[in-house]
């Protein structure tokens, strides 16, 4: 059994709503990442999304469009993330899910990728401009190495893209709250609580709710139908800010909202 | 692997919230591509708005000066605001208006696509917001007049390079915000899955009305055909027709820029360092550095400088159906000059790339031979930033 299917496992046990952190990776920088990813494990982070940063992040809003350039102007890589992953095994088995976008990996050669990127430590994809139609070749060479490949719902996938997406999903579903891209925003969570509902009689893989959250409050909202929530924005803005102490504020008041549910 | 593929490349690699969307968009066109009322309603706008069939036009004067093949012009300059880009304007928004959506949107670096879909969006009372970089709108400050003229609301881009490829990003991510009511009118043959077969069938009539008028000019013969590519719109309407006539040579002309260093250029099919990747929605040529992130080109052309090009491009490329080649910023701004002395014609800067590699192919054409190179655009837009680039200031 994978780390995180060992995570979701022991959330459910426990009764608990599981708390994804995104974290860039190279903000500010290699050590100030290891630095933010300690934080967020202490502050009660029980999965890891590390965003791998890209030139042209289609699905991000502005703070996390800042976050990925000044990462990229820093210098890091797709090689010096998976670097960033084995220095990370050595003091912590979070789940660490990469998040980015297809160009930087078919670059790197996806299969190779997927063997390095397991050896590394790291536990599956998150890819938002890979849709189920794309993703074949994908989950193939992902299964292969024992890899979750995350796939997305929104409040506007049909019945019928729901449940072609459930026969495959994997590791868990990535319940995009809203039409548009990540930020912190008042959200209406009813359309894509509908939509996990109908996941719900279709599939065991767990729902993990994000963009837009970022609030204790917010995340409470998020998690009604959920097994996780998913903050990204909110967090990756103050260590941009460098203001780490209180992200690991955010995340515990988070973490502690989400737990008194 | 998904639908809409040019062999390996193409494809849908956008984000799950924009997909209902393409699925409603290739449901649409599906449907009216086929639909008479829809074609004959296209045609008449194509007539009676933007002044089709433009004319093919023999360039005695440029024929004598090389004294190769005979050289015709597809004179798409002559169409209404100026371009080619007004055909696939006019296509999309009709379908726009037939699928019910309020609001148009669109990319633009020039501002040449954005002035026309202002315009088609005046045109139909519709909506419309057009998307540039903060640093285009600074270069390009009459087109940004022009569409505010039309009613458009310019939305000025800040992030990444703020240039085109940050504007088509920003496009994408606000339709993904407004997808119920609103149309996005990509500008050129690229995107996701049906945007290249789409905005090529929409500019395909240049290559249809070339056959036809090529008959009656040249008694049918044709041996070259020649466009400059950026995204590759205007040559995809100029070869599509002509994909499977082998003893058509087709060229497509690339903006070499100022050198061949990273950066320096905007060449993504003619460059040997280039290779595949996902930008926008498709797989295709990219300019890219060795990590996969993408890289902001340069042409003097701003209709030039994408660091993609549509699939259908790649698909040619690799299949040998069209050679690629570079044209560097010197030899565009002289094939200006030469058309505007030689025929009266002032050429944008993007068509005087594909004018000036007349001067590479003309030595090796025979008198009989027949030459047509595709004018895209007018160079009006272009008379100041060429006159700076020769020293004088106007």
């Amino acid at each position: 059994m994978s780390r995180l299917q060992k995570k979701f496992d022991e959330l459910k046990t426990l009764n608990k709503t599981g708390l994804v952190i995104y974290l860039t990776a190279g903000l500010p920088d290699f050590e100030g990442t290891i630095r933010a990813f300690k934080l967020a494990e202490q502050a009660g982070a029980d999965i890891i999304e590390l965003g791998i940063p890209f030139s042209d992040p289609m699905a991000d809003g502005p703070i996390i469009q800042a976050a990925s350039y000044q990462a990229i102007k820093n210098g890091m890589t797709l090689p010096k993330v998976l670097g960033l992953v084995k220095e990370i095994r050595k003091f912590s088995q979070l789940p660490i899910m990469g998040m980015g976008y297809i160009n930087n990996m078919l670059n790197y050669g996806f299969e190779k990728l997927a063997v390095d990127a397991k050896a590394a430590g790291m536990d599956g994809f998150i890819i938002p401009d890979v849709p189920h139609e794309e993703s074949e070749e994908m989950r193939r060479v992902c299964s292969g190495q024992g890899l979750h490949l995350v796939e997305f719902v929104t409040p506007g996938t049909t019945d019928e893209r729901i449940k072609e997406t459930c026969t495959t999903a994997d590791g868990f579903i990535y319940c995009v709250s809203v039409n548009g891209v990540t930020g912190v925003r008042e959200i209406d969570y009813t359309p894509i609580n509908n939509v996990i509902a109908h996941v719900k009689k279709q599939t065991d893989t767990p729902c993990a709710v994000g963009f837009g959250i970022g609030s204790p409050a917010a995340a409470v909202k998020a998690a009604a139908k959920a097994d996780a929530v998913i903050v990204g924005s909110a967090v990756v803005k103050l260590i941009m800010e460098d203001r780490f102490e209180e992200a690991g504020e955010l995340i515990s008041a988070i973490r502690q909202a989400l737990d008194k549910r | 692997m998904s639908k809409g593929r040019f062999g390996k490349y193409g494809g849908q690699y956008v984000p799950e919230i924009v997909m209902p969307v393409l699925k409603e968009l290739e449901a649409a066109y599906e449907q009216y591509q086929a639909d008479p009322d829809f074609l004959a309603e296209l045609r008449r706008y194509y007539v009676e708005y933007a002044g089709r069939p433009t004319l093919l036009y023999y360039a005695e004067n440029l024929t004598k000066y090389y004294g190769g093949a005979r050289i015709y012009l597809k004179r798409e300059d002559l169409l209404h605001t100026g371009a080619h880009k007004i055909n696939n304007a006019l296509g999309q928004v009709l379908l726009a208006k037939r699928m019910g959506k309020k609001r148009i949107i669109a990319e633009t670096g020039a501002g040449q696509h954005g002035v026309a879909t202002a315009t088609v969006a005046a045109l139909f009372g519709m909506e419309c917001k057009v998307f540039m970089g903060a640093v285009d709108i600074e270069r390009q400050k009459l087109n940004v007049f022009k569409m505010k003229l039309l009613g458009t609301e310019v939305v000025p881009v800040t992030t990444g390079t703020a240039t085109l490829k940050d504007a088509t990003s920003e496009a994408i991510r606000y339709w993904a915000a407004h997808i119920e009511d609103t149309h996005y009118i990509i500008g050129s043959a690229v995107g996701p899955h049906p945007y290249p077969t789409m905005v090529r069938d929409f500019r395909s009539i240049i290559g249809r009305e070339i056959r036809e008028q090529i008959k009656a000019e040249a008694g049918g013969r044709l041996d070259y055909l020649v466009a400059c590519v950026g995204g590759g719109s205007n040559a995809i309407g100029t070869f599509h027709e002509f994909a499977k006539d082998s003893d058509v040579k087709k060229i497509g002309v690339e903006a070499a820029g100022r050198g061949p260093g990273i950066g320096d250029n905007a060449q993504t099919l003619s460059n040997p360092a280039s290779r595949p990747g996902v930008l926008h929605g498709a797989y295709s040529y990219l300019a890219q550095d060795d990590d996969g992130q993408v890289i902001e080109v340069y042409s003097i052309s701003a209709g030039l400088d994408y660091p993609g090009v549509g699939p259908e491009h790649a698909m040619f490329h690799d299949q040998g159906i069209v050679e690629y080649v570079g044209i560097n910023d010197r030899e565009a701004q002289d094939a200006f000059q030469l058309l505007s002395r030689e025929e009266g014609i002032i050429p944008a800067v993007e068509s005087s790339h594909a004018l000036a590699y007349l001067g590479k192919l003309m030595p090796k054409t025979q008198k009989d031979e027949v030459v047509v190179v595709t004018l895209s655009g007018r160079g009006d837009k272009d008379v100041q930033q060429v006159a700076r680039a020769l020293g004088e200031e106007i």
